[in-house]
């Protein structure tokens, strides 16, 4: 099995988390009330924090490879020079000098924040995929991508019960809630099929037993979303087409913006400590 | 007991360092003191995550990223805090929000100044948060009960605020030439604004003598204002940087550092609404709050379905 | 529904620390419902370790003792000192009651 399988199903996980805390952290002080504004901080933080376990176990599974197998792992060549001039790689490295063609986050992360009912819509689709994923990942050979999976659980578990919960508020709310978080469920669905394609990355971490078969969640998942919509007293959403690209590189116009804001420091003064 | 007697026994409880709870007699002027001086520290605490939180997607490690995040939140929960401090007092948080968005209420002018680079971080962290520290620890011995049990949990909470500040001030200073630059710029700008926070000289500041004499404040606004500075210039040495200040100079026959004096005609105008950000920093609080409400009313529906639903 | 006077009511929060001991009073905050109240407290009160367990009440559903009455009702005890195990005068020699 190679590192290199490892490596990238790790990155795409970290990937994911980084870039949806991101975009949770964006909301801290604009709440619509303190109480909430507090909670989505707890939760981008859970995130942030997985990032960072798995970017460290990225880049320790870099600086363990021969040189010889890590010769042209980005596009990124700020990082690439790094790691051929034998540097030792960091979590920041990984976060802050890869360009949005490394990423391999899902679309649906990085949509735009919108208002609440858009940004309960996103959580309320992500954290329940993350919650079957990192259950069925707790299995992984790979026992650092288990102990991570098994601890971030726990707070995946919190999060979809405040997703869930706002999603069944809004809908059975008001009018005007009722509405707005309909039309966000629908604008986001689109953005879900991606989660259940397996890339290239996937499949092979899949047939190493490291990765998890995500093409056979989507079946749970659906009937979990459906249930939660149901109780909201909401429509399913449905798309004519779902789309992808997110994890193979290939992103919507805003990750472009997203990292440029997140990463403009370590571009603009390279190579300092902070 | 006649009005008289109930304000002696009420002065005297005071005298006595007695705590004075919500149910308790007070006159009128100590509670209007009270919620004046309780929601105007809340306000302080919410407008106060703004210009941190500008930083939050921007901050140049996954490290400071997570410690900022969890440092502004902090401020959101002591202004939580606070409000419920002062609600003790028979006003309703919507009410205190109220007058903050109308203009009606002030927050603590330090905010009006932007945040325009990264040291911004450290020096907030370590100056505004250390004053503001300076500030409230006597105020955990305030004689309104839930006041100070409010600011015993801030400031336990703060500990790591200014170490936090402090620690990415010491990393620019070491770093290398242009972050040590960042981060004499940035002590260079915030210092002034930090020590106003103390708030006018006691000769001019209109509140203090019956605020202290009621031991709502402890300590008048110079007193603290020199201490801050009489600690701060040591750090400032640590740090390798150098005095924001020229005047800075021991005065062996005060025991203290004598500083140049304050512009006070700044510090009048930010507080009246001239400040660099004043009208951004209301605006942003605004719009959250107008964003917000169709959110918060959409949860009261809810709840209010489900009670009936369970009535029936 | 009008929004201005429709506040989300306020809650009193009362955190277990660890097991074994009382819940004690922690502070209070808002929200919608108990369900919420309870996510509320966890996600404010309890960020650094502070609890196991939490409770909520709505904080007008407290009812407490007259301030005005504090006298009558708690200076009577203070000559009962019999109450209390020191009041009690036995020989040092005496090691185990």
């Amino acid at each position: 099995m190679s590192s290199i399988t490892t490596l990238k199903y790790t990155l795409q996980l970290a990937d994911n988390v980084l870039i949806m805390g991101q975009r949770l952290a964006a909301w801290c002080g604009k709440g619509p009330i303190l109480e909430q504004d507090i909670a989505l901080t707890n939760i981008s933080l859970d995130q942030i924090g997985q990032a960072r376990s798995l970017y460290q176990y990225a880049a320790l599974i870099i600086n363990n490879m021969p040189a010889a197998d890590k010769a042209h792992l980005f596009n990124a060549p700020l990082l690439q020079e790094k790691i051929n001039n034998q540097h030792t790689i960091t979590e920041d490295d990984l976060a802050y000098l890869r360009d949005a063609w490394d990423f391999r986050n899902c679309l649906l992360v990085e949509q735009e924040n919108g208002d609440w009912a858009y940004t309960v819509a996103r959580s309320f689709f992500f954290d329940r995929f993350q919650y079957l994923l990192f259950t069925a990942l707790q299995k992984s050979t790979d026992s650092t991508l288990a102990a991570i999976a098994e601890k971030s659980l726990k707070e995946v578990q919190y999060h979809i019960k405040w997703a869930s919960e706002w999603v069944i508020r809004l809908g059975d709310g008001t009018d005007i809630s009722k509405e707005k978080m309909q039309q966000a469920l629908q604008a986001r669905w689109e953005y879900t099929g991606e989660l259940f394609a397996m890339n290239a990355i996937e499949q092979a971490a899949m047939q190493a037993n490291i990765g998890v078969d995500v093409s056979s969640l989507q079946q749970a998942y659906q009937q979990q979303i459906e249930a939660i919509v149901n109780e909201a007293g909401l429509q399913m959403p449905t798309a004519a087409w779902m789309q992808t690209g997110g994890k193979n590189g290939v992103h919507t116009e805003h990750l472009g913006y997203m990292l440029a804001e997140m990463q403009y420091l370590q571009r603009a003064y390279p190579n300092m400590e902070w | 007991m006649t009005q008289v007697s109930f304000e002696a026994s009420f002065q005297k409880k005071i005298d006595e360092e007695i705590m004075i709870e919500p149910q308790d007699y007070m006159p009128d002027e100590y509670r209007k003191t009270l919620i004046r001086q309780i929601s105007q520290h809340a306000h302080s605490e919410i407008v106060g995550m703004l210009p941190e939180a500008n930083w939050i997607t921007r901050a140049p490690s996954l490290r400071r990223k997570a410690v900022l995040l969890a440092k502004v939140q902090d401020e959101g929960g002591h202004g939580l805090y606070l409000y419920s401090a002062a609600e003790t007092l028979g006003i309703t948080r919507d009410q205190m929000l109220h007058q903050l968005h109308t203009g009606a209420a002030k927050y603590s002018s330090i905010f009006n100044y932007p945040t325009i680079t990264w040291a911004d971080m450290g020096a907030i962290g370590w100056l505004v948060d250390g004053a503001a520290i300076m500030n409230q620890v006597p105020l955990c011995r305030t004689s309104y009960g839930p006041y100070a049990r409010a600011m015993v949990r801030v400031c336990k909470e703060e500990s790591f605020h200014q170490r936090q500040g402090y620690e990415i001030m010491l990393s620019l200073a070491k770093g290398t030439p242009v972050q040590k630059q960042m981060a004499q710029d940035a002590l260079n700008r915030w210092w002034a604004p930090a020590l106003m926070m103390f708030g006018p000289l006691d000769a001019v500041s209109p509140n203090t003598a019956k605020s202290m004499e009621w031991r709502i404040k402890r300590f008048t606004n110079d007193e603290l204002r020199q201490r801050f500075i009489d600690v701060t210039v040591e750090q400032i040495r640590i740090l390798g940087l150098e005095l924001p200040d020229a005047n800075i100079k021991w005065n062996e026959e005060r025991g203290h550092y004598d500083s140049s004096e304050l512009n006070w005609d700044e510090f009048w105008n930010v507080v009246k609404g001239n400040g660099p950000c004043n009208k951004e920093r209301l605006a942003t609080r605004v719009k959250a709050w107008e964003d917000g409400a169709w959110v918060r009313e959409a949860a009261s529906a809810y709840a209010e379905k489900r009670k009936t639903k369970k009535a029936a | 529904m009008s929004n201005e006077n429709k506040e989300w009511p306020l809650w009193e929060v009362f955190i277990r620390s660890k097991a074994g001991l009382d819940h004690k009073h922690a502070g209070s905050l808002h929200a919608a419902d108990a369900q919420m109240a309870i996510e509320n407290a966890r996600d404010v009160y309890t960020r650094r370790m502070e609890g196991i367990s939490i409770w909520v009440v709505e904080s007008n559903h407290i009812h407490a003792s007259n301030p005005e009455e504090a006298a009558a009702f708690f200076d009577p005890a203070q000559d009962k000192i019999y109450r209390h195990p020191t009041f009690y005068n036995l020989p040092d020699e005496l090691k185990h009651m």
